[in-house]
C-alpha cells in the first residue's frame, strides 16, 4: 500500500473549487513520503476534466465514467471501492460535502479503512500518517493516527488546504468498474429548498442577534433595524431553542453556515457551534458588553459596549437615510 | 414498521477546560446529541403513520446515557437498549457502526434512522458506516421524509440551500438533518411512564462481538486534544455607542473594501 489517491466528485457537471485543494493536500503527503499522487474523476463524462487536475505534482489521472448524470451515493461507494481495490493508496482525500457524507464512511466501515471527516491538517512521516480535525463542536483540536491501517480514507474540510496549481504531467488512465445497477436509490428531481421568506444564506449583509438581547419582546426591533439596514435578520442556537426565533433563522453548525459580506454580531457569545457556521464570513463585526466574550478571538471589528444603546444609534442613523435604490 | 433510532449522549463542556492527555476533558454535564431528537421524532411520526410499528432507540454508552434513552422513551420511543464495554470509551463512528450492526442484526428493523452528526466529533459518518457494513439503502442529510407502503420519498440536503428529491425501497437508513420537524416535549406524564417501559443493557459479547474485534473495527486513533490557537482578536472600536454606530455604519457600506 503506498500512495495517495485524490478522489475528484464531478458535480452537476462541473469540477469543484475545492478538488485542487485536495490535490494540494496530497501533493504534500507525496513530498514527505507518501509515495504517488494519484487523482481519480469520478461522475458523467469524467475525460472533459483532465487538464483541470493536471497540475504540479500528479503523477497519474484516472477516469471513471458513471452511468448517470446525476450524484447518486451506492454507485459513488462501488466506483471508490473498485480505485482502491485497483490503486491500494495508502491514503485516499475526498472532500467533506454533502455528496461525500453518503457514501465515504461505508466504503471506510467495509474496508476495515482508516477514517476521519473534516479534518483540517495532515501530515506524513515514518510513522505514518497523521490527521488533526476539531473535537467537541470544535472547542479542541484532536490529533488522530491510524495504527494498524493499510488504506485511510479521510475527508478533507474545504478551505483548510492550499490548492495546487501549475502545469503537470500526468499519465491518463481509465479504470471501468461495473457500475450499471449499483444505484440504490431513484432521483426525482432538484428543488430550491424550503425555507422561510427570508433566506439568510444568501444575503449580503446579516444582522445576527444573540442571547445579549436579554427579553424575546426585543425581537421586532431588531427586525425593524435591520429592514433599515437592507440587512436580513439571524439569530444564534440560544434564540431558536428558546422558542424565539424559528430555526430557519439559526446560524451555527446545527442550522445555517453563511458567509455574507458583513456579518453583524448583537450580543453573540461565539460558542463554537455558533462560530461554525459564520467564520468565513468576509468582515464580522461584534457588539458585546462582556470583554471575554469569544466573539472578539475571530471578528475583525469588535466594541464591548451596551447593545441597546448601539441599536438605538443605528437606528437613527438608518432611518435617516434615503432607503437604497 | 419497526424504526431503530440510534443516539449518542455528548458531554455539555464549561467555560474552563482543563485538559489531561488524549482522554475526554471533564464534562459540565451531559445531553442528547441535538441531531438525534430530530431523528427520533421522525421515527415517532412513521411509527404514528399507518400501518403503525416500533420505535427502538439504542445507544453506544456508559450507565449515564440512560438518561438519554429515557428521554427518548418519555418522547415517544417504545423500548430502548443500552450497549456498552470499556473498550468503547471515545469510540470513532466505525467502531460504533460495527457495535451498531451486530445489534441491527438481530432487530431487522425496516428503517434505521440515525441524526446527520454529533455536535461534539461531528463525523457524520456513524450512520453512513452502519448502512455500509448492513448493506443497506441509504440517504445521508435528509430534511423530509415522506412514507408510500414500501417506499420512501426523501429530501436530500445540498450545497447552496437547494435539495435532491429522490426514493428509497426500504429497509433503508437515512440520517436526519435539524429543523426535518418539531422535537415534541415530554410532560411530566410521559417522563415518568418512560420508567416503566422497557430499558435493556448489552455487553459486547450478548451482541456477538469481542473487545479485540471493535477495537480493530476502528478507523482512527486519538493521540493528543488541545485547545486551538486563539484567533489574532478584533481591532476594538472606541468611544460613545454613538461613536460606536457610525463606524459600524461605514463598514457596512457596500464599498467598504474588504479585510
Amino acid at each position: 500500500m503506498s500512495g495517495v489517491l485524490v478522489l475528484g466528485g464531478l458535480a452537476g457537471g462541473r469540477l469543484p473549487a475545492a478538488t485542487l485543494e485536495m490535490i494540494g493536500a496530497g501533493g504534500a503527503l507525496c513530498e514527505q513520503g507518501a509515495g504517488e499522487l494519484t487523482v481519480a474523476l469520478l461522475g458523467h463524462e469524467p475525460e472533459a476534466h483532465v487538464q483541470e487536475v493536471n497540475v504540479d505534482g500528479v503523477a497519474e489521472i484516472v477516469t471513471v465514467a458513471a452511468p448517470q448524470e446525476c450524484f447518486e451515493a451506492h454507485v459513488h461507494q462501488a466506483a471508490l471501492e473498485a480505485l482502491i481495490g485497483a490503486r491500494a493508496p495508502a491514503v485516499v482525500l475526498a472532500g467533506h460535502t454533502l455528496d461525500s457524507l453518503g457514501f465515504a464512511a461505508a466504503v471506510a466501515a467495509r474496508g476495515r479503512h482508516g477514517f476521519a471527516g473534516d479534518v483540517t491538517a495532515l501530515s506524513w512521516s515514518e510513522r505514518g500518517l497523521r490527521a488533526r480535525r476539531g473535537a467537541y463542536g470544535g472547542r479542541l483540536i484532536a490529533e488522530l493516527e491510524f495504527p494498524g491501517k493499510e488504506t485511510v480514507l479521510l475527508l478533507l474540510r474545504a478551505g483548510a488546504f492550499e490548492p495546487a496549481g501549475g502545469a503537470g504531467r500526468a499519465t491518463v488512465a481509465r479504470l471501468d468498474p461495473e457500475l450499471e445497477g449499483r444505484a440504490r436509490t431513484e432521483h426525482v428531481e432538484f428543488r430550491e429548498a424550503a425555507v422561510g421568506a427570508a433566506d439568510i444564506t444568501k444575503a449580503e449583509l446579516l444582522l445576527s442577534i444573540g442571547r445579549g438581547i436579554r427579553d424575546s419582546e426585543q425581537i421586532p426591533r431588531f427586525e425593524r433595524l435591520a429592514e433599515l439596514m437592507g440587512a436580513a435578520l439571524s439569530v444564534s442556537g440560544p434564540l431558536v431553542e428558546a422558542g424565539w426565533a424559528p430555526g430557519a433563522l439559526k446560524v451555527g453548525q446545527s442550522g445555517r453556515t453563511v458567509a455574507p459580506r458583513v456579518y453583524l454580531a448583537l450580543g453573540i457569545s461565539g460558542a463554537a457551534q455558533h462560530v461554525a457556521g459564520m467564520s468565513k464570513s468576509q468582515t464580522i463585526i461584534a457588539v458585546n458588553s462582556d470583554p471575554q466574550a469569544r466573539i472578539f478571538d475571530i471578528a475583525h471589528y469588535g466594541a464591548v459596549a451596551d447593545l441597546s444603546e448601539v441599536a438605538a444609534e443605528l437606528e437613527r442613523l438608518f432611518d435617516r437615510r434615503e432607503p437604497a435604490g | 414498521m419497526k424504526v431503530l433510532v440510534p443516539v449518542k449522549q455528548v458531554a455539555r463542556l464549561g467555560e474552563d477546560l482543563v485538559l489531561e492527555g488524549p482522554g475526554p476533558p471533564q464534562a459540565e454535564g451531559w445531553e442528547l446529541n441535538e441531531w438525534d431528537a430530530f431523528s427520533l421524532e421522525a421515527a415517532v411520526k412513521l411509527a404514528e403513520g399507518p400501518p403503525g410499528g416500533e420505535v427502538l432507540v439504542v445507544t453506544v454508552g456508559p450507565e449515564r446515557a440512560e438518561e438519554a434513552l429515557l428521554a427518548c422513551l418519555a418522547r415517544g420511543a417504545d423500548r430502548a437498549a443500552r450497549i456498552w464495554d470499556p473498550v468503547l470509551e471515545g469510540a470513532d463512528p466505525l467502531a460504533v457502526a460495527a457495535v451498531l450492526a451486530a445489534l441491527a442484526a438481530t432487530e431487522e428493523p425496516e428503517v434505521i434512522l440515525c441524526g446527520a452528526q454529533s455536535s461534539d466529533a461531528a463525523n457524520a459518518a456513524t450512520g453512513v458506516a452502519l448502512a455500509g457494513l448492513l448493506d443497506l439503502a441509504r440517504v445521508a442529510v435528509v430534511d423530509a421524509i415522506e412514507c408510500n407502503g414500501d417506499r420512501l420519498t426523501v429530501h436530500r440536503e445540498l450545497e447552496g440551500a437547494r435539495a435532491e428529491v429522490l426514493r428509497v425501497a426500504l429497509p433503508a437508513l437515512l440520517t436526519v438533518q435539524t429543523q426535518i420537524n418539531e422535537p415534541r416535549r415530554a410532560t411530566l406524564r410521559e417522563i415518568k411512564q418512560a420508567r416503566a417501559k422497557p430499558l435493556v443493557t448489552l455487553g459486547l459479547s450478548e451482541l456477538g462481538l469481542d473487545p479485540a474485534g471493535v477495537l480493530a473495527a476502528a478507523g482512527s486513533r486519538t493521540v493528543a486534544l488541545a485547545e486551538p490557537e486563539r484567533g489574532e482578536g478584533a481591532r476594538m472600536l472606541e468611544g460613545s455607542p454613538g461613536e460606536i454606530a457610525a463606524r459600524i455604519a461605514e463598514l457596512m457600506r457596500a464599498d467598504a473594501g474588504a479585510l
